[in-house]
């Protein structure tokens, strides 16, 4: 005690005046930050749940063909257009995951730290940023022009958006996988392919599906990809390999522009099936990751 | 011993040429196929380009400097992409005037400010906010969000009417699909992209940093000024530099709320459009040079998107480098 009562006393206190009214101003303005983002999420999302849940039924998801615009909300389905999306989706992922993995094993397992993988890398994560709307003209003018709307063009657009996406995500799973798996496997003599197929990709599965799952839910919301490649149509149209095709982002892009509340109300069951879809699909990916990533950061 | 001499045999030390020439050919082959998918990306983005400059090259051609003109009418055979470039760059500085205090003030609160267990359910939110698709967002933004603005718009109009300044950019004539809405829901959609990324920046300053200041005794709004923002600065004009390019390509939302009208004003409550919103549009029903020219509006934003990102790449890059230079 002694000691102590020697010393000069040291203020511990919290801070007085302006400095602490600064302070509880800008913690204020972080919590006002969140806040303020909130407001919107639950309006788009009460009003959609609140507007599509009356228009939803079975025979909304499945019936078809899209009625006119001007029919009545009761009548007819989108059946069409969530087998496009499905159809379309569903191919675009199997276009876009296995090239996205490989891209990622080249970049981890063999570029390392060489130039071209440090070039692929940085061009991947540019190409993330690159509009989607970009994307569907590409495929416009490289694949339609010559070969006229299909299903399989909007999968190879929606891939194209995917790629990217899953490459990172893919490339930030493996880098997690420790060296001494690697090491291990080297040491049994196996090689280099063995050891990233049957060794490293598996130990980071979990990640890798839930990375492919959410850009799986970006590329399902997408539409301006779609608009040049698939067209739309009324009629649903089971063949993605050939003719034009629908889904649900187009049909909902139509119904928003249309002045009938018969198809802005069928423009909003759309709209809470898709919503509905991509949520499913993220929530997914989180419990694959929360249940089999082994390793996080 | 005769094994051991055998397996020296079939690895001779210090010879990995002979190691990699005895590699079997489906494990060279796989390494060709890594390769090739790397390199995929590459290919797309040249082909992106040189694809969709091909298709556009009459409108370039027939044009020539005149693609930057103000009037863009398909019925006269004027194309100008002027009042789009401009539409473009008044939703982005718009969204991004919104979207970036926000979203760096709700990054601060992630890292500084809540425990590890609120910061996990705060971040789904912001997720959520990414999921929604753009569709829906432009389903309700002119269905709901647009015609409600509009009273507002209508009430801050007469109240700016006369004002010098802001009568000429918030007075009439007020619509509620317009510039405005446009950006109010760009921002919507670029601030769990520039948040994620603001987070991860401000997250890598180290904690010594942190505890130095609090251990001098500033507050925590002086220990974010001192500490936090100088080592996060860069990252964070990298991530604001993303969340442009975002605004700018973003499509559909826009095409629904910006109102349709190749205009250029100052007034910001009027109707609008930009570059992505008219080649979704208009793409259906052109032909010939209107249709090359909005093939040649989607060439100028692929430019500009790639421009802006490879420099916020760049940046975030740069200041990552130097954090761990330092």
């Amino acid at each position: 005690m002694a000691v102590v009562a020697g010393q000069q006393q040291v203020d511990l206190r919290e801070a007085k005046g302006w400095r602490r009214t600064s302070n509880r101003i800008v913690t204020a303005l972080m919590v006002t930050a969140f806040v303020v983002v909130l407001i919107p999420l639950g309006f788009v999302l009460v009003t959609t749940i609140a507007k599509g849940a009356s228009i939803i039924s079975w025979s909304f998801l499945t019936s078809g063909p899209i009625p006119a615009n001007v029919a009545p909300a009761n009548v007819g389905g989108m059946g069409p257009a969530v087998l496009g999306t499905i159809e379309i989706t569903a191919l675009a992922t199997v276009l876009a995951v296995p090239l996205g993995i490989l891209g990622a094993v080249y970049l981890n397992e063999y570029g390392g730290k060489n130039w071209l993988a440090a070039l692929i890398g940085f061009f991947s994560d540019v190409m993330t940023g690159v509009p989607s709307i970009i994307m569907g003209l590409f495929i416009f003018s490289i694949w339609v022009v010559h070969f006229g709307f299909s299903g399989l063009a909007g999968a190879f657009a929606l891939g194209c958006l995917m790629l990217p996406i899953v490459i990172r995500s893919t490339y930030e799973m493996l880098r997690l996988v420790p060296n001494t798996l690697r090491e291990g496997s080297y040491a049994l003599g196996a090689s280099k392919a063995r050891v990233t197929m049957t060794v490293v990709l598996p130990a980071a599965i979990g990640g890798i599906v839930s990375g492919a799952l959410l850009a799986v839910a970006r590329a399902a919301g997408e539409t301006a990809p779609l608009l040049f490649t698939i067209l739309i149509v009324t009629a649903a149209n089971p063949n993605v390999f050939s003719g034009a095709n629908t889904s649900l982002p187009s049909q909902i892009f139509v119904n928003a522009s249309s002045p009938y509340t018969g198809a802005q109300d069928r423009g909003w069951g759309a709209a809470l099936t898709l919503i509905a879809i991509c949520f499913i699909l993220m929530i997914v990916a989180r419990l694959v990751t929360a249940r089999f990533a082994r390793y996080s950061r | 011993m005769s094994t051991v001499a055998r397996a020296d045999q079939a690895t001779p030390a210090g010879s990995a040429r002979a190691l990699s020439e005895r590699r079997p050919l489906g494990d060279r082959g796989f390494q060709v196929l890594a390769l090739a998918c790397g390199l995929l990306v590459l290919v797309i983005l040249v082909l992106i380009a040189v694809s969709t400059t091909q298709q556009a090259s009459s409108w370039f051609t027939t044009e020539g400097l005149k693609i930057f003109a103000r009037t863009w009418d398909p019925a006269t055979g004027q194309f100008g992409a002027l009042s789009f470039i401009y539409g473009t760059a008044v939703t982005a500085i718009i969204a991004l005037v919104m979207a970036v205090p926000v979203s760096i003030g709700i990054a601060l609160l992630l890292t500084e400010v809540v425990p590890y267990r609120w910061s996990r359910p705060i971040v789904y939110v912001i997720d959520l906010l990414a999921v929604v698709p753009s569709v829906v967002w432009g389903l309700w933004g002119i269905l709901v969000f647009a015609p409600w603005l509009q009273h507002i718009y209508t009430d801050i109009a007469s109240g700016v009417n006369g004002i010098p300044i802001l009568d000429n950019l918030f007075g009439q004539p007020v619509s509620g699909a317009s510039f405005f809405t446009a950006g109010v829901i760009l921002a919507f959609m670029i601030t769990p992209i520039v948040t994620s990324l603001s987070r991860e920046v401000i997250a890598t300053v180290p904690a010594i940093d942190k505890e130095g200041a609090y251990a001098l005794g500033a507050t925590r709004w002086e220990m974010i000024r001192g500490a936090v923002w100088p080592h996060s600065q860069g990252g964070v004009v990298g991530a604001v530099l993303l969340g442009l390019g975002r605004a700018m390509g973003e499509t559909i939302a826009a095409a629904l709320v910006i109102g349709s009208s190749p205009t250029i004003t100052s007034h910001l409550f009027a109707p609008g459009y930009d570059m992505p919103a008219v080649i979704a549009n208009q793409f259906g029903e052109s032909y010939g040079v209107f249709k090359a020219g909005l093939i040649g509006i989607g060439v100028l934003l692929f430019a500009f998107t790639i421009i802006i990102n490879v420099i916020a790449r760049g940046v975030v890059e740069r200041s990552a480098r130097r954090k761990r230079g330092a």
